[in-house]
């Protein structure tokens, strides 16, 4: 879905191993590394794929590997636990925990392995400043959804816009309003009044 | 000529003008939505899953089959004219699309695109007809044995073929396959991992998960960053490609094609590696290769062509064997379990009409994105300068609205936020989401058919190494799972024979 992911295995389009290396680590000894903000627009296809790579956001430390292996592990356990108390059966004549218990087992293993196999992994991406954009809009979602019932979903959605476009993508106060009221209008009358769906509203 | 009958009756179906209708709507909103950039076709699919609810099974996936090629284009244009890869299998298109568009041959770039998407599409429509019934009948004879054995092996591959870390690959496809089990069991109707919740009796919905993990997420996922640089290029004139240029890509497109079709029937990622494969040979194959990246219409029209003959090829082994072979199949999967239809070996015989109005439909899709994508070519670059601070909470909101509307419960609706949270944190903590999709989706079929095999065999699981197709399917799988560490072990001894020389080179300069 996103170039920088899907960057490393195309440059050059020949050996993808020798594609990885150099576009995982190698982004120095590339022509094009030197070039943010200059020529941008005249690029090889090696040197597009070492700007995504550089664009990227700055990769995690080894905290990230250990803390999402220990959210895994802890899930399996978890599981492991719960399927135990649902009863395992044998294989002839299981019981409903038995299938769960033979996956958690399964996702606890993977989470041990890449507790220690992925120490040195660098694919986790680090929460800078940025992060601060989807954890607010994260808050509006979340808010939306305790409001519509109460609310209708008018309102709610008219506050999101607001501070998606206004705080989240720094859209001027006038194109914000404006382009807020006709979406919310514009829902209105396809969910509302054209569909004719239960959809909880104010008016 | 038995066989075509149904193919002809298929026709039928599709004509009908209600069919036509909703399949060119279907390509409409897809490019719609497809164009926004970091929007792929597994998050239109999952977005606008709801659109399809109220509508005939056949009509629904008709739909469905042209919102898939509408975000297919949708994705090409983004490379094409922004230089932004609407999703992975559209990247190479980026390289010498990009730079067509920047010496003024955007039109003639996207142009050649569509037409080598019709003609690979084409191509492998008629591939799939003849194909299809064949591995179907093949198919018919599988037990819960091989139906285990295949689910496992199809999950793995999509595990392993994608692009992040494999492990954390397969810890979200084992996650996807936990997903699944919770709500009743099927065997013994007890409860599991409900948590007392009444809502979670009935288990878990692929669509808000869908709607959740693909759309929310990516578009929490989008908000971070990183589209901030898009400027749409100020004119595409000149849609029509000229002889020539048609002339130069025509060998591109035929060998895009047929490596797109193969390509494709491989579980995994089929599109992407077609696309790059494609490209990779295109350059190989030219007389001078130094042309690719500054703007060769062949990197444009083979990898196009390659990634839709693939992504319509890996519809038989759903539309045969009922197994996704990537996150995208797997969308269609559970759009057409909602639909009342499951896809597999039976679905030929058992429902022709809908079988080949499905397949058919392809066709229509394909032309109606021929059709559309020249003339609308200008309304889309018009989209593209909106800016995505305006498009990210128009998508939010249809997104939160739509999950409603399935079930008319706010239940759903707070499931897309939570998966939407699980499926932003995923692509932060580098874990794929398609294989969680692909996993869960195959979660129930996995357990059953096991379950049935257990059965089966008195609780021998050796048994599975009794059956021949359900035996070399598992040999395969133990291969792909042992691959990786026999690749690092040879790795590492190849490492070490350099590093040794090396040594040996030191000690005698010193």
């Amino acid at each position: 879905m996103i170039p920088v992911q899907a960057a490393f295995p195309v440059s050059g389009g020949g050996n993808s191993s020798n594609a990885v290396s150099s576009a995982g680590n190698g982004t120095n000894d590339l022509p094009g590394s030197d070039l943010s903000g200059t020529e941008v627009d005249d690029l090889t296809p090696e040197q597009l794929a070492a700007q995504w790579e550089e664009e990227k956001p700055p990769a995690a430390g080894a905290l990230a590997n250990v803390g999402s292996s220990l959210v895994v592990i802890g899930v399996g356990i978890g599981a492991v636990v719960l399927s135990i108390a649902m009863g395992l059966g044998t294989p002839s004549a299981p019981q409903p925990g038995l299938w769960p218990f033979m996956i958690s087992c399964v996702m606890v293993a993977l989470g041990l392995f890449q507790l220690i196999m992925g120490r040195h992994n660098r694919d986790a991406e680090k929460f800078t400043r940025m992060s601060a954009a989807p954890l607010t809009g994260l808050v509006t979602l979340a808010a939306m959804v305790a409001l519509m019932p109460i609310a209708g979903f008018e309102l709610p959605a008219l506050v999101l816009c607001i501070i998606w476009m206004r705080f989240l993508g720094g859209e001027t106060w006038r194109s914000t309003l404006l382009v807020s009221a006709v979406v919310v209008a514009a829902f209105y009358g396809i969910f509302v009044m054209a569909l004719n769906t239960s959809i909880p509203h104010l008016f | 000529m038995d066989f075509l009958n149904p193919v002809i009756n298929g026709f039928a179906v599709v004509l009908e003008p209600m069919n036509l209708l909703y399949c060119l709507i279907g390509v409409v909103i897809g490019m719609l939505i497809g164009v926004l950039p970091g929007l792929g076709p597994a998050a239109t699919i999952a977005i606008l899953l709801p659109l399809t609810y109220n509508v005939e099974p056949v009509t629904a996936i008709i739909m469905l089959a042209g919102i898939f090629y509408g975000a297919q284009y949708g994705g090409t244009i983004t490379s094409v004219l922004l230089r932004l890869p609407g999703e992975a299998s559209s990247v190479v298109t980026v390289f010498d699309g990009y730079q067509m568009a920047k010496q003024g041959r955007a039109g003639t770039a996207l142009g050649l695109a569509s037409i080598g998407s019709f003609i690979g599409g084409t191509a492998s429509i008629i591939g799939l007809t003849f194909l299809a019934p064949i591995v179907a009948s093949f198919a018919l004879d599988f037990g819960p044995a091989e139906y285990t054995a295949l689910a496992l092996l199809g999950i793995l591959l999509v595990a392993t073929i994608s692009s992040g870390s494999k492990t954390k690959a397969l810890i979200a496809a084992a996650l996807g396959l936990l997903l699944a089990t919770v709500g009743r069991d099927i065997f013994t109707g007890e409860n599991r991992f409900t948590f007392g919740s009444l809502e979670l009796a009935d288990g878990i919905d692929f669509v808000p998960i869908a709607m959740g993990i693909f759309g929310l997420g990516e578009i929490m996922y989008n908000l971070e960053e990183r589209h901030r640089a898009a400027k749409a290029p100020s004119a595409v004139a000149n849609v029509r490609p000229s002889r020539r240029d048609l002339k130069q890509a025509s060998g591109a497109i035929g060998r895009g094609s047929v490596l797109g079709f193969f390509l494709g029937i491989l579980p995994g990622g089929g599109a992407t590696i077609a696309s790059m494969a494609s490209y990779a040979m295109e350059k190989k194959r030219a007389k001078q290769p130094e042309r690719f990246g500054k703007g060769a219409p062949e990197g444009v029209a083979g990898p196009e062509t390659a990634n839709n003959a693939a992504a319509t090829s890996s519809f038989i082994p759903l539309l045969t064997l009922g197994i996704p072979a990537n996150a995208t199949m797997a969308l269609m999967f559970g759009a057409l379990l909602i639909q009342g239809v499951t896809p597999g070996p039976q679905l030929v015989e058992q429902d022709p009409g809908l079988f080949w109005g499905v397949v058919n439909s392809m066709y229509i899709g394909n032309i109606l994105l021929l059709i559309m994508s020249l003339p609308l070519v200008g309304i889309f670059v018009k989209i593209l300068r909106v800016r995505a601070a305006i498009l990210a909470p128009i998508t939010a909101l249809i997104t939160l609205l739509g999950a409603y509307t399935i079930n008319n419960s706010m239940f759903d609706v707070t499931l897309v936020v939570v998966f939407g949270i699980v499926g932003y944190l995923m692509k932060k903590f580098g874990f794929e989401p398609g294989p969680l999709v692909l996993a869960f989706v195959l979660g129930s079929l996995l357990e059953s058919s096991l379950r049935r095999a257990l059965l089966v065999f008195g609780g021998d699981p050796l048994g599975f190494f009794g059956r021949p197709i359900s035996a070399t399917l598992l040999i395969v799988f133990v291969l792909v799972a042992a691959l990786p560490g026999i690749r690092s072990a040879l790795a590492k001894r190849k490492a070490i024979v350099p590093a040794g020389t090396a040594a040996t080179e030191i000690k005698e300069k010193v």
